[in-house]
């Protein structure tokens, strides 16, 4: 029991952990796992009505998602009280070369501080890679919350789709273009 | 507060998403390059573990906590936004080692740094909603 606080998790632990988040929101008020939703609301919420049609909707009626958003930010910082999260992860040893050969040489945390840091080109880097997270989720109409756990649930064919076309992104991103970024 | 419930729901989300590190870019890098399970295992055991429990809700006919009908109905499935808007997402992805969730988890788990991809998604967000009607759907 204490590893499970001190350690992180197998995936046979928290994959179906992540699973069970489908049925409970069900439950818990016929709610769809779903969190790339909770910034249109954001944008909703803060853009005067009128100014862009596809913020003109009651926002309101949906504010359980941004109770979830703030929840997953609180469990972010509780995690981090309990327990320490600046470990080196433990990934595969290739995945460490190659990363290695391009710059990527500080392996503890998380994330890369080399990449996540206040550096004028890391900043517009980190700003091109959630500008395409959020276009794409909206243009998708959700992220991987939403389609590859919650809507492949439901079995739908829409959101395998969406699934298939995160993974042409991130391959074309990191085999294709990553080696001229870095 | 019939919010808290959510609130509640989203902490243990939040803290699932660091401990079980699909939070990490270097897992993220790690999945891209085909070099391990882990990441396929979280996102396999959980869809499985989603599409039984949904099966189970229905087949049992669940009510939800409040007594009310679940609803499981699906819209009729579109394919060019999923696949033109996945493949956006992804490209983003890649970058910035993490979906929505994650950025949400770590910004509070301390890293301030968060901040950035999280304005450009707030960005991206507000662009799509502006040039909706002039992309194909």
């Amino acid at each position: 029991m204490m590893n499970l606080i001190t350690e992180p998790w197998p995936w046979y632990v928290s994959g179906p952990l992540i699973g069970l988040t489908v049925p409970l929101l069900l439950l818990l008020g016929n709610r769809r796992l779903g969190i790339s939703g909770s910034f249109k609301h954001i944008c909703a919420s803060c853009i005067p009505k009128g100014k862009i049609d596809f913020f003109n909707y009651d926002w309101k009626a949906q504010s359980w998602n941004l109770f979830f958003a703030g929840g997953i930010v609180l469990g972010g910082y509780f995690t981090s009280i309990i327990t320490n999260i600046n470990y080196t992860v433990a990934i595969s040893e290739e995945t460490k070369h190659d990363l290695t050969a391009f710059g990527v040489e500080n392996l503890n945390g998380l994330f890369p501080v080399e990449i996540f840091n206040w550096e004028f080109s890391n900043v517009i880097l980190l700003t091109i890679g959630g500008f395409f997270v959020g276009f794409g989720a909206r243009y998708a109409n959700g992220c991987t919350s939403g389609h590859a756990i919650m809507g492949l649930s439901l079995l739908k064919p829409g959101s395998l789709v969406a699934v298939i076309g995160f993974f042409i992104g991130g391959l074309i991103m990191t085999h294709l273009i990553y080696p001229f970024i870095f | 507060m019939k919010n808290i419930k959510f609130i509640i729901a989203g902490i243990i989300f939040g803290i699932i998403l660091i401990k079980s590190e699909a939070a990490s870019w270097f897992r993220i890098q790690e999945m891209f390059r085909f070099q391990s399970f882990h990441m396929y295992g979280i996102i396999g055991s959980a869809v499985t573990i989603g599409i039984f429990s949904v099966l189970l809700l229905k087949k049992l006919k669940i009510k939800t906590f409040n007594k009310q009908q679940i609803d499981l109905s699906v819209n009729k499935p579109k394919y060019i936004n999923t696949l033109f808007g996945g493949i956006i997402f992804g490209l983003g992805w890649a970058i910035a080692g993490g979906c929505p969730g994650p950025f949400y988890a770590l910004l509070g788990a301390g890293n301030l740094i968060y901040i950035i991809p999280i304005t450009g998604l707030i960005t991206g967000t507000i662009a799509y909603g502006m040039v909706r009607n002039k992309i194909p759907h």
